[in-house]
């Protein structure tokens, strides 16, 4: 069971969270302008990596804010917790946003 | 190769069983195949055994990272069904189950497809109305299925609470009853023995690290852990190793990679004799012929490549055993393990070309790759003997992630899938 | 095998004797014993029969770790399957039976199978049985196969589930977890310290130990138990007996299963759970686990009587109990000789020590103690019927010059290949294992969570040199429980089953119900022997939850009957259930059906009621409808994305009706939203919707468009909602009392009013799901019993009825309103149910892009369509529709369909295939049976214009 550090409640367990895969998505815009398959990536295609993942995930059953994470997929350590508008910390920089 | 049957058992019974040869070769690498298929895991080799039969194509090489069968092909719950509402899901499982039927014989390896039905109990109206629309669909695509009243249901699983006043009562249910379980290691090890004996080598602990493309793009091998291997064509089927795979390759997949956990419990006398689902609690199960309860349930919803999973699915799908079965709160759950597991949007598979020349893929299958098996293997094959997607194989090609023509069942019928 | 109580020694209280049945037949043991050190005291022998092969089996071993005895405990509800006998605690009155055996485990018809055990090897299913059909023999083998059986009756017990969490959890109570644990409590530290078995000392309860530098045995062992115990109090950890900790997962997330009363037998108290299930979050955690003994593998070794040396110790020491009278000890190790002298010491006789190695040093000393120790010497095979009476030693390698055999008289066998460290939570925290080879061990490496391992499970030091198997006439078992023999390990190599899963697979090592625990490094290692590699280049498996098996019922908690997921129901339940309302769960709340009435069946309740609204007035609880507020200065500009309709145009005072898209431009909510004030909404929501719409209302507030300035507020369980609707609802409103107008033209359709509804204060909406004139009266939910009463009396005199759900679906389905979930699906957009005006607005709304896709403007879309019958057609929902002229695949299905007793026919919504297109067609209806027909129509069958609900 994973614990996660919600940037303004602390550690809390799993359930209490969701996760809402990818973070850093740019929404393709203005929409009449954005081409099919420009759109249909952002749909469908995520970063999946084996190793750090860029992340957000909502405190739903708690405080509701939504915040990013930076976890392994391999031993889901996460390594860095920062906020939803933060630049990408350095320490995990080499992961693709 | 020396055949199963029950002369030779009994032959070499009596003579110490020294004559049984090796289920595969385990060959040194050659420096080119014609076709290269990565992932040894039930696909690749079924494709590459089809591949061999089919099409005549026998010099190729099945590379496998760790052993074979080893990834989601030996850590599924074994459920083999085509019970689809889509006419062109129905069309593709419906395939996979038909070929399924002949398996054993076909490879002359019992892979033990018992065609005990496939149940799926409904708990509420709206439930009850999705049944009738999933069966009708199902009846009209040429696949056996009907509806079961709650006393069938009982029949079929003594054990299930079926009180009216139950959490969640059964208002009855609808089975496909060709549908079963077949021994999934079984099904790895057939394909592997058949496809070994008319040519195909299988490399195990064989690791790609990178593709090789000509300056036209186009891949003409592959390096791996061994060296170099040149091919003429590269099929892929890794499950939730796609993504990585892809990056290797140079393109992305509109995959994510899941743990999906299956359970088994100790071993018991026979206590239901058919497969049961039951999405408004969100499990399914079946026993095996050695007698566990073999139950799964939903994915751990974030990434990961663990292969092992968390409690808190654990805890509710098993809690959802106990609620369903009341009185197997005492039978003691013996393993835990999870696959990963390659989901796209629509739970569909994606099959055939991807953005590189020479470069074919079979994945996507999620949750449900098992059942799969000898269809996904076929089509990969068809694909790259032919050069042209097989029609059923047709409506999975990656463009319609761009196009937005899914073939989304579990949208489609308000039934997960 | 003739094992007896000794007169003293050992924890069993010998004053209280406790009386217990096995296979039918009375026996009596001591308080402490378990039931496998009561058996041996009984001098019961064969205590099981295998798996595979109906083999007689005795005790191999006295812990978690025994595959042979496994039993059937208690009868009715309380039966248990697969519990080991040494896992048992006596209790008065106890019956087991062995499982996987009939009519006893002395006397088992399953036996007649011996004769064929030379075709039973691994693989042999895979090989035959093809032909006919594998369906022919499947059910016999099912049949043979399994161990026990589940209670057919539910399960009585309750089980819980706690909540901890420690700076230290140690696991394991034997000398050095104690240890670990009071040096981590006298720094202050919060320590959990669990114990698998009854008593802490673990160890020390049969052995001598050295701990902390000091020997302790005997009462010496017990004082410094008690003392670390007393310490542990004082310093307030807390110590856990009949606790596994069985699961080792992320973040140093351990689950522990704690026995409460299992030992108590049926007549436990009540107020106490069965098990409890303890999720503990750990600091740091200390593996304290001990070390498990290898059997060794000789043609025989599975004969009833050869035990695990360390097993024959601990009856001794800890049960009082000696499994026989003549001993010989088979060793590779020093350890298995304090056997010998524990032996010895009770009065029994040590025939002979067989050491396999050639000049170990221990020898000289156990000769000079006056045993007899024959070194570089085997056991190779045994004889008895069933039960051990000799056992053959060869001494010297086999065919050497000088090598003789000796065949000594013996009922009990005690051997000792080794000893494997119980790394099984450590490999389960990710931590690495490392090979030692020169103890043939794998041991604690580097770890990856916050944990180590102390005292044997981090390594065990006796001298030993590995013997790994023994060659001779007859099976030499590897994997008890499974019948897997040395023979299978090397069919598995010969056949390229070489990886450490395949050998795993293809033979079933170490799947049985004991994972394993005495034989996966017996098999690695002789699989090494076999293909030239060292143990560890063959590899483990991977160590999995649980460490031993763990009732599904604890890991389900509480989480059973309404508690699985927990029920909802509304502030009128008491009123819906006392008035004949038949309750099921919609949306996630309990609601009505229907109202019955007496000698009425659901058709005609639900017929009545609709029938009571188009001609006079229903009551209806509307009660689980979303409602969410949005406030803020950019709400309308917020809301316009959040729709695929246009919001901000909406007036103060005012309702409209819109749908909700994903980012695919899918529908997935619908409902109307009110506009409080300039910069206040309040938006309705489905009422499976409720909680959904307002968490992505944040996700896409806080993740997407940050800058917004919108307060979301869900409030739907706040408020409940009376809703009154037919001709007469009016009248029933008026004469409860509001403190507006409510004539048509002052309170026209589509807008509310915030006010008095009887005195109370109350929003009133007019809105209509039902065609006719409607109002959805919003009061705080302490009111609404009050005020839901004084309607029903204000509407007796109209007929009032209440509207349960069914009734209500149909009057919607007779107006052709949208049903989302039933006649939408994950796959409709706004243009397949007639709102293609969307695609003129140019605001990048959720989904508005995708709604342009190709897919998405494909003409064969699914469309909803109203249905007509022909000739009385029945149309079901669900049911299929074809065309009327080609004969195969479906052209679409019906999404909703209610016979209609206003309209006297059956009314039908369905989603066709460029259904829009197809109007005034006539479709089949594929029932099974007879088909129907009917025509492609307009959506609404009643009052089209709409003049009723405007009234």
């Amino acid at each position: 069971m994973l614990r996660i550090p919600c940037p303004w409640c602390g550690p809390r367990d799993e359930p209490e969270f969701q996760c809402g895969g990818q973070s850093h998505m740019v929404r393709p815009e203005p929409w009449h302008e954005v081409a099919e398959a420009t759109w249909g990536d952002y749909l469908f295609t995520r970063q999946n990596p084996k190793g750090v993942h860029l992340e957000r995930w909502g405190h739903v059953n708690g405080c509701r804010q939504w915040f990013n994470v930076a976890r392994n997929t391999v031993t889901h350590e996460i390594v860095a917790v920062y906020g939803m508008t933060d630049p990408v910390p350095a320490s995990v920089a080499g992961a693709k946003p | 190769m020396k055949r199963y049957n029950a002369w030779n058992m009994l032959w070499q019974g009596l003579t110490g069983h020294r004559g049984w040869e090796p289920a595969w070769r385990s060959p040194e690498p050659k420096p080119r195949y014609d076709v290269v298929i990565i992932g040894g895991g039930g696909h690749g080799l079924a494709c590459a055994y089809y591949l061999a039969k089919n099409h005549g194509i026998t010099n190729v090489a099945v590379l496998e990272r760790g052993w074979l069968g080893g990834g989601n092909t030996g850590r599924n719950t074994t459920i083999v069904r085509s019970n689809y509402y889509y006419p062109q899901s129905a069309a593709l499982y419906d395939f996979s189950l038909r070929l399924y039927e002949g398996l054993s014989k076909d490879l002359n390896y019992n892979v033990m497809f018992s065609q005990r039905g496939v149940m799926n109990v409904l708990h509420t109206r709206h439930d009850m109305e999705a049944g009738h629309r999933w069966v009708g669909a199902m009846n009209l695509n040429g696949i056996d299925a009907f509806m079961l009243t709650r006393e069938e249901v009982k029949q079929r699983i003594p054990l299930l609470n079926t009180a009216p006043d139950a959490r969640y009562p059964v208002l009855g249910g609808f089975v496909q009853p060709r549908g079963g379980t077949a021994r999934h290691d079984a099904v790895a090890w057939g394909y592997a023995r058949a496809a070994s004996a008319l040519g195909v080598d299988i490399l195990q602990n064989c690791e790609v690290t990178g593709f090789r493309k000509s300056a036209e793009g186009r891949v003409v091998g592959v390096e791996t852990n061994l060296g170099y291997i040149g091919a003429e064509q590269v099929g892929m089927a890794v499950a939730g190793h796609s993504s990585v795979i892809a990056g290797l390759a140079g393109f992305r997949l509109p995959v994510s990679s899941y743990a999906l956990q299956a359970f088994v419990s100790e071993p018991l006398k026979p206590v239901m004799d058919t497969v049961m689902t039951s999405f408004g609690t969100g499990m399914y199960f079946s026993q095996s012929d050695k007698g566990g309860l073999v139950i799964g349930g939903g994915l751990d919803h974030y990434l990961s490549y663990a292969q092992r999973g968390n409690t808190p699915m654990l805890r509710h799908v098993l809690g959802a055993v106990a609620d369903q079965l009341p009185s197997i709160g005492r039978v003691r759950l013996l393993r835990q393990w999870a696959g990963i597991v390659d989901v796209v949007h629509d739970s569909s598979p994606i099959l055939g070309e991807t953005p590189v020349p020479g470069l074919f893929i079979n994945c996507g299958w999620g949750t449900g790759g098992f059942k799969a098996i000898p269809v996904g293997g076929w089509m990969l094959a068809h694909h790259i003997a032919t050069g042209r997607a097989h029609d059923i194989a047709a409506p999975f090609a990656l463009k319609r992630f761009h196009t937005g023509a899914l073939v989304d069942e579990a949208a489609a019928s308000g039934i997960p899938h | 095998m003739s094992g007896s109580r000794l007169a003293s020694g050992g924890c069993v209280d010998r004053s209280r004797p406790l009386r217990f049945t096995f296979d039918g037949r009375a026996y009596t043991g001591h308080a402490g014993d378990t039931l496998a050190s009561a058996l041996l005291a009984n001098g019961v022998s064969v205590v099981g029969r295998s798996f595979k092969l109906h083999r007689p089996r005795g005790l191999l071993a006295a812990g978690v770790e025994e595959p042979n005895a496994l039993m059937q405990v208690g009868e009715g509800d309380w039966s248990t399957a697969n519990l080991r006998a040494t896992e048992v605690e006596l209790y008065e009155g106890l019956v087991a039976r062995a499982v996987n055996c009939w009519p006893s485990a002395a006397f088992d018809i399953g036996a007649v199978l011996r004769p064929f055990e030379r075709f039973l090897t691994a693989g042999f299913y895979y090989k035959t049985f093809m032909w006919p059909d594998w369906h022919l023999f499947e059910g016999h083998i099912r049949r043979a196969a399994g161990l026990g059986r589940p209670s057919t009756e539910p399960d009585p017990s309750r089980y819980e589930t706690h909540y901890a969490h420690c700076d230290v959890l140690v696991v394991g109570g034997g000398p050095a977890g104690l240890a670990a644990a009071v040096n981590a409590a006298a720094e202050g530290q919060r320590v959990i310290v669990c114990e698998q078995e009854p008593r802490f000392g673990g160890r020390l309860l049969w052995d001598s130990c050295t701990v902390e530098g000091k020997a302790l045995a005997g009462s010496a062992a017990s004082h410094w138990v008690d003392e670390q115990l007393a310490a542990l109090d004082a310093a307030g950890a807390t110590a856990l007996p009949r606790t596994t900790a069985a699961g080792y997962w992320d973040h140093n997330a351990l689950t522990l299963v704690e026995r409460v009363t299992d030992h108590l037998g049926p007549n436990a108290p009540k107020h106490l759970p069965r098990q409890r299930l303890w999720q503990v979050r750990a600091g740091r955690v200390v593996v304290a686990t001990g070390a498990l003994e290898r059997p060794l593998v000789f043609p025989g070794n599975d004969r009833p009587g050869v035990m695990l040396a360390t097993a024959v110790r601990r009856y001794l020491g800890e049960f009082g109990t000696r499994a026989g009278d003549r001993l010989v000890v088979f060793t590779n190790n020093d350890d298995a000789y304090a056997t010998a002298q524990a032996f010895a010491a009770t009065g029994g006789e040590v025939v002979a020590i067989v050491d396999s190695r050639a000049a170990p040093a221990a020898a000289v000393a156990a000769r000079a103690a006056g045993f007899t120790v024959h070194t570089d010497a085997v056991v190779y095979g045994t004889n008895g019927r069933p039960a051990l009476r000799s056992v053959k030693v060869r001494v010297g390698p086999e065919g050497g010059a000088k090598t003789r055999t000796l065949n000594l008289s013996a009922d009990v066998l005690a051997m000792s290949g080794g000893h494997s460290p119980t790394v099984h939570l450590f490999s389960q925290s990710g931590g690495k294992l490392e090979w030692d080879a020169s103890h043939a061990q794998f041991r604690p490496g580097a770890a990856v969570q916050a944990v180590h391992a102390v005292g044997d499970a981090a390594g065990v030091d006796t001298p030993m040199t590995p013997l790994w198997t023994v060659r001779g006439s007859g099976k030499a078992f590897i994997d008890f429980m499974h019948d897997v023999t040395a023979n299978d390990i090397e069919l598995s190599a010969q056949e390229n089953f070489r990886s450490v899963e395949h050998l795993k697979r293809y033979t079933t090592l170490g799947m049985a119900p004991d994972q394993g625990k005495t034989s996966n490094v017996n098999a690695l290692a002789h699989m090494g022997e076999v293909t030239g590699r060292t143990p560890d280049a063959v590899g483990t498996t991977r160590y999995r939850f649980p460490y031993t098996p763990v009732a599904m019922g604890a890991l389900g908690g509480r989480q059973r009957n309404e508690l699985f997921r927990p029920v909802r129901r509304l502030a009128l339940h008491d009123w819906h259930t006392a008035n004949g309302g038949a309750l099921e769960e919609y949306g996630g709340w309990m609601r009505a059906a229907y109202y019955l009435q007496p000698s009425e069946d659901p058709h005609a309740a639900e017929q009545r009621e609709a029938l009571a609204v188009r001609q006079g007035v229903g009551i209806f609880d509307g009660s689980p409808l979303g409602k969410i507020e949005v406030s803020g200065p950019d709400a309308a500009w917020f809301l316009d994305r959040f729709y695929c309709n246009t919001v901000s145009t909406l007036k103060v005072g005012k309702l409209r009706y819109g749908l909700m898209l994903n980012e695919l431009g899918v529908v997935i909510d619908d409902g109307v939203v009110a506009r409080l004030a300039e910069d206040r909404f309040l938006v309705g929501t489905t009422t499976s919707g409720a909680t959904r719409i307002a968490g992505l209302m944040e996700e896409w507030l806080q993740c997407e468009w940050v800058n917004a300035r919108v307060l979301v507020a869900p409030i739907t369980t706040s408020i409940a909602v009376i809703t009154l609707t037919g001709p007469k609802a009016r009248a029933v409103v008026e004469a409860v009392g509001v403190d507006f107008p409510c004539d048509a033209a002052s309170f026209p359709h589509m807008s509310f009013r915030d006010g008095h509804f009887g005195g109370v204060p109350a929003r009133v909406c007019r809105v209509s799901f039902t065609g006719e004139v409607s109002y959805e009266i919003n009061v705080a939910n302490s009111a609404v019993a009050g005020l839901w009463q004084r309607c029903m009396e204000a509407g007796a005199a109209h007929g009032i009825a209440p509207i349960g759900i069914e009734a209500w679906m149909l009057l919607r389905t007779e107006k052709g309103y949208l049903h989302i979930g039933a006649d939408t699906d994950g796959t409709t957009s706004p243009q397949d149910i007639g709102w293609s005006q969307v695609l003129k607005r140019d605001v990048d709304f959720i989904g508005r892009r995708s709604l342009t896709r190709t897919a998405n403007l494909a003409p064969d879309r699914y469309q909803l369509v109203g249905l007509e019958p022909i000739d009385g057609a029945e149309l079901r929902p669900g049911r299929h529709l074809r065309g009327a002229t080609v004969s195969s695949g479906s052209e679409g299905y019906i999404t909703s369909g209610v016979y209609s007793a206003t309209l006297g026919r059956w009314v039908g919504m369905a989603m066709v295939r460029g259904g829009h297109a197809r109007s005034g067609e006539v479709l089949e209806v594929v029932t099974g049976g007879k088909p129907f027909k009917a025509r492609i129509a307009p959506l609404c069958a009643y009052d089209p214009q709409g003049d009723r609900l405007r009234d």
